[in-house]
């Protein structure tokens, strides 16, 4: 009866343009629309440059003293002037911006691997295990990073591994509560309840079957992290519990320096605050835009 | 002017929608005319475009639409030249509009009382009139306790009262023309003739011209004087309701007529009729009859040359078809045959599933919910248990405990092929799963959204057929014929197929791993009439070459009524009534059940009297002592009801009803009352 059956063997209507992009794809191009989105990626890509190949086009060594020229005003010779012992800052301030380009993004990477570990889980069980993981999340979640920073430091030493871990699991909550608010609501849809009655694990279930239907959420949570990564490790660095000199990162650049600002020297820490800022906003903006085109 | 300008005039209205930078034609040189103080209706699939002609008459189009030409003229006054002033104007005085789901037409923060006093006051009336001129509102759309309503919030109410209150609202500037658009959709059978009674008496009481948007064909012959059948953006057939559905002149108007289950067909008396292919896609390029690709009596002519709309000499009035060949529509071939063999019953074989004493009690705020209580039934190979009930009468919950998706009270007892079952799926055995499968009722939410077709279907084969490499293979292709998709639907995504062909993946999933059950919930309410009709022949033919059983949920009684060998009526977690589908649909039945029976609109206007339910649905947190149905009972003997629970008793063999009213009385009672069949 196949031949007579209507509907049957008929392909469905030959989908237009847009409709034969997948959802993501379907992002992509609307990322490609937003005006804040490429304006952030251009100030990250930018960075990201410089971290990459800022010691081809630095004028000068960021690490070579010269004592004579010692809190130097900007001038045509160093354009950002130099700081105490003589550096360069405007060569600094562009190989600058390497530590930190690799600490926040593995911290951010780190904090959303077991932020969705986290979430999937307590997302997907419910109940009493939902009721504890999520109780010691929020506690955690209370604790003031710079706090979790001492503790970390005092027992594994400073490097770059420990602000790596500290900001990571600082962070690992706050993503965790977004990926289970995602994961309750996908747990009612009828396809959880389908691979039950295939008896599939819990595993299966929770990383095959529902993470990549939690992967948009998961994505903005990451760029907006991202953003308080680059602030907390500048952050620690300033305080002497991030990264260690002679990095010329900025966050250290600028705690190295700041006594001098009372004596007129303000270029020794303007530039590397201005570099913090617009990393972050260019972060934030890029946030901003992949927040909009998974929501419009 | 001397004479009243029509409520409604559409001139060659054309509308589209910007699709991937291109505009694509919705709406192609529409006419309609709506006179003062008529019904109108339109009817059509989904995506002909019956809700964008609603839009466009107040503008309301989205961003992405636009009226490319045409006019539009309500009560004489062109729409397309009032400016922003004029046109809030005429939105607040003139025209109304009732959506299909009144949880979301209605603030849900903000009491009943302050949502519609609001609209007096736009109209200018004080504070106090304004609150007086509420509650008359709502007694106007029969709520009988208006002050404590509008003291709620819309969630405290019924999906039955928040629609009323939607009406109040669009009538309480007493509108010259109210929309309506698939106003009783959502809505239980029971509580939809509530909502049709109401507008049939408020129709009476105003002078509003109704704009009556639907795509269930009962409810428009019951409401409206006349009737368009819109396809692909263009009217094919007008004329008076009953004229169009007695005797359709436009192939496609008989098509759909001969989709749906009526006179009590069943699926031993062959199967149901469809429209094989699909709408045009919106914007597509049509050059002759829009139809004709799906038309068995199309001819060269009709694919070459558009038809006009030719007006049709019928003394039943005016009428209109779009068909060159329109004395001819009725000669439509079947698409499908109807002398389908029917599978022979075996009454022999022993039951396939075996249900006890089943209860679910869930706690609500601390108080015991009675979700299911004391269910038995049995089933036999092949055969299918219909489930019947208005929302909340425990019929998801029941096929959950069966699945094992919900653990029942202790006590019960579930039997598959004479073996105990666990009440937990985790603690059932492999193959006690893979017997028992279930299609969902929206494929949306059953389907993964981020796999692809063949993903699905291959993992039900690997976990529940344990089939893997080449015999996978071989058997998904197998299975994928058998519910009619192809092989090239098997590299997309849920998202890129229809609502139909979605269904057909979840039942392919279901019978992967060769069920002996399939619990179908609401397998079709999602679906257009035709796809409805070729899922229902799908599930029939699976059944007779399977011999699996179904238990399958429905509150649409012709469907439940094609497939089911037996049916349970269910009212608050309680079997009303149980026994074979003949017995139950021909009575004498349950009070209930006659009830819901008299609820459902019938295409021909065979006008009965009808029984209405009065009130709530009671809540199963606090249901009423003695037979839980006395509270709404038109047939209630006296206080015997309210203080004693009637057993299920049978009253013939295998027929049981719980019910106080001796057997023979309930026969004599309802033979007064002629039962018509259920269209």
């Amino acid at each position: 009866m196949s031949a007579t059956d209507g509907s049957a063997g008929m392909p469905a209507p030959a989908p237009n343009d847009t409709s034969r992009r997948g959802p993501l794809a379907e992002v992509f191009f609307s990322l490609l629309r937003s005006g804040t989105f490429l304006t952030g990626l251009t100030i990250v890509v930018f960075w990201v440059a410089c971290a990459l190949f800022g010691e081809h086009f630095a004028p000068y060594d960021p690490l070579a003293d010269d004592i004579i020229n010692a809190l130097a005003p900007p001038s045509a010779e160093h354009w950002f002037g130099t700081d105490q012992i003589g550096r360069d800052v405007f060569s600094r301030v562009i190989v600058g911006s390497r530590d930190i380009l690799t600490v926040a993004p593995l911290a951010t990477l780190l904090a959303t691997i077991a932020g969705t570990a986290l979430g999937l889980f307590t997302g997907y069980f419910r109940g009493i295990v939902d009721d504890i993981i999520s109780r010691i999340l929020e506690a955690f979640m209370a604790i003031p990073v710079v706090i979790v920073a001492l503790l970390a430091i005092v027992a594994l030493g400073t490097s770059k591994t420990t602000v790596i871990v500290v900001i990571g699991l600082s962070f690992a909550p706050i993503i965790a509560r977004t990926v289970r608010a995602a994961v309750l609501a996908e747990r009612e849809l009828d396809y959880v309840a389908a691979a039950q009655l295939r008896h599939e694990s819990a595993l299966h279930t929770m990383f095959v079957e529902i993470l990549p239907n939690v992967i948009p959420p998961i994505l903005v949570e990451t760029t907006v992290r991202l953003g308080y990564a680059i602030f907390a490790v500048a952050t620690l660095s300033f305080m002497g519990f991030g990264i260690q000199p002679p990095s010329p990162d900025w966050g250290l650049s600028i705690s190295s320096n700041y006594g001098m600002i009372g004596g007129g020297f303000w270029w020794t820490v303007l530039f590397d605050a201005l570099a913090i800022a617009s990393l972050v906003i260019g972060v934030n903006l890029a946030a901003d835009g992949v927040h909009g085109a998974f929501n419009d | 002017m001397t004479e009243p300008a029509n409520a409604l005039e559409l001139r060659d209205l054309s509308v589209a929608y910007r699709v991937g930078g291109r505009d694509r034609a919705v709406l192609r040189n529409l006419n309609l005319t709506i006179g003062q103080g008529e019904a109108y209706a339109l009817v059509g699939e989904s995506g002909c475009g019956k809700s964008t002609v609603a839009l466009s008459v107040v503008r309301y189009l989205p961003r992405n639409g636009s009226i490319t030409g045409g006019a539009i003229a309500l009560d004489g006054q062109d729409v397309m030249k009032l400016d922003a002033e004029a046109l809030r104007r005429a939105r607040a005085e003139s025209v109304s509009m009732v959506y299909q789901d009144p949880g979301k037409a209605l603030n849900p923060s903000i009491r009943i009382g302050r949502q519609l006093t609001e609209i007096f006051e736009l109209a200018g009336v004080s504070g106090q009139a304004a609150s007086g001129r509420a509650v008359a509102m709502l007694n106007r759309v029969r709520i009988s306790d208006p002050a404590s309503v509008m003291q709620r919030y819309p969630h405290q109410l019924s999906g039955g009262m928040q629609q009323r209150v939607a009406i109040a609202m669009a009538l309480a500037n007493d509108p010259s023309m109210l929309i309506l658009d698939e106003p009783t959709t959502g809505l239980d059978a029971t509580v939809e003739a509530e909502v049709l009674d109401l507008i049939g008496q408020l129709r009476q009481e105003l002078s509003a011209s109704i704009l009556f948007i639907s795509h269930n064909l009962a409810v428009v012959s019951k409401m409206c004087d006349r009737v368009g059948v819109l396809y692909a953006g263009m009217l094919v057939e007008e004329g008076p309701t009953q004229a169009v559905f007695n005797d359709p002149r436009h192939p496609y108007t008989v098509a759909l007529l001969r989709c749906l289950p009526r006179g009590g067909q069943r699926k031993d008396q062959g199967r149901l009729d469809t429209i094989p292919g699909f709408l045009p896609g919106i914007g597509s390029d049509i050059k002759g009859c829009a139809f004709a690709d799906r038309c068995a009596l199309a001819t060269e002519r009709c694919r070459t040359e558009p038809p006009p709309l030719y007006e049709l000499a019928d003394d039943a009035g005016n009428r209109l078809s779009r068909c060159h060949y329109h004395e001819q529509a009725q000669s439509l071939p079947r698409a499908t045959p109807s002398n389908i063999a029917a599978p022979a019953r075996q009454a022999a074989s022993p039951a396939v599933l075996r249900v006890e004493g089943l209860n679910k009690t869930y706690a609500s705020h601390g108080h015991p919910l009675r979700a299911v209580k004391d269910v038995s039934v049995s089933l036999r190979p092949g055969e299918t248990l219909g489930l019947v009930g208005e929302s909340g009468s425990g019929k998801t919950t029941f096929a959950r405990l069966l699945l094992g998706l919900v653990a029942p009270d202790e006590g019960g007892m579930i039997e598959l092929e004479g073996k105990p079952l666990a009440p937990r799926l985790e603690s059932r055995g492999d193959d006690q799963v893979k017997a028992m499968q279930i299609v969902f009722q929206n494929p949306d939410s059953a389907l993964n959204r981020s796999h692809s077709i063949r993903h699905l279907i291959s993992r039900a084969l690997k976990r529940l057929a344990g089939l893997s490499g080449k015999a996978l293979e071989a058997r998904l292709t197998d299975l994928v014929r058998s519910v009619r998709l192809t092989e090239r639907h098997l590299a997309v995504k849920p998202r890129q197929l229809s609502g139909g062909l979605k269904q057909r993946v979840a039942i392919a999933r279901a019978f992967a791993g060769d069920p002996r059950i399939v619990v179908c919930d609401e397998p079709t309410s999602a679906l257009d009439v035709s796809v409805q009709a070729a899922i229902l022949n799908l599930l029939a033919d699976l059944q007779s070459k399977e011999d699996v059983s179904y238990i399958f949920i429905s509150h649409d009684l012709a469907v439940v009524r094609y497939l089911s060998d037996q049916i349970a009526v269910l009212y608050l977690g309680r079997i009303m009534e149980l026994g074979p589908s003949e017995a139950v649909f021909a009575g004498p039945h349950h009070p209930y059940t006659e009830a819901l029976l008299s609820a459902v609109p019938k295409l021909d206007q065979t006008e009965t009297s009808r029984i209405r339910l009065d009130g709530e649905i009671p809540s199963a947190t606090n249901p009423p002592p003695g037979c839980v149905f006395h509270t709404r009972c038109p047939r209630k003997l006296g206080p015997i009801c309210e203080q004693q629970e009637p057993p299920l008793s049978e009253t013939e063999p295998g027929h049981a009803i719980r019910c106080h009213i001796p057997y023979a009385e309930l026969a004599t009672l309802q033979k007064k009352v002629v039962q018509p069949e259920p269209a």
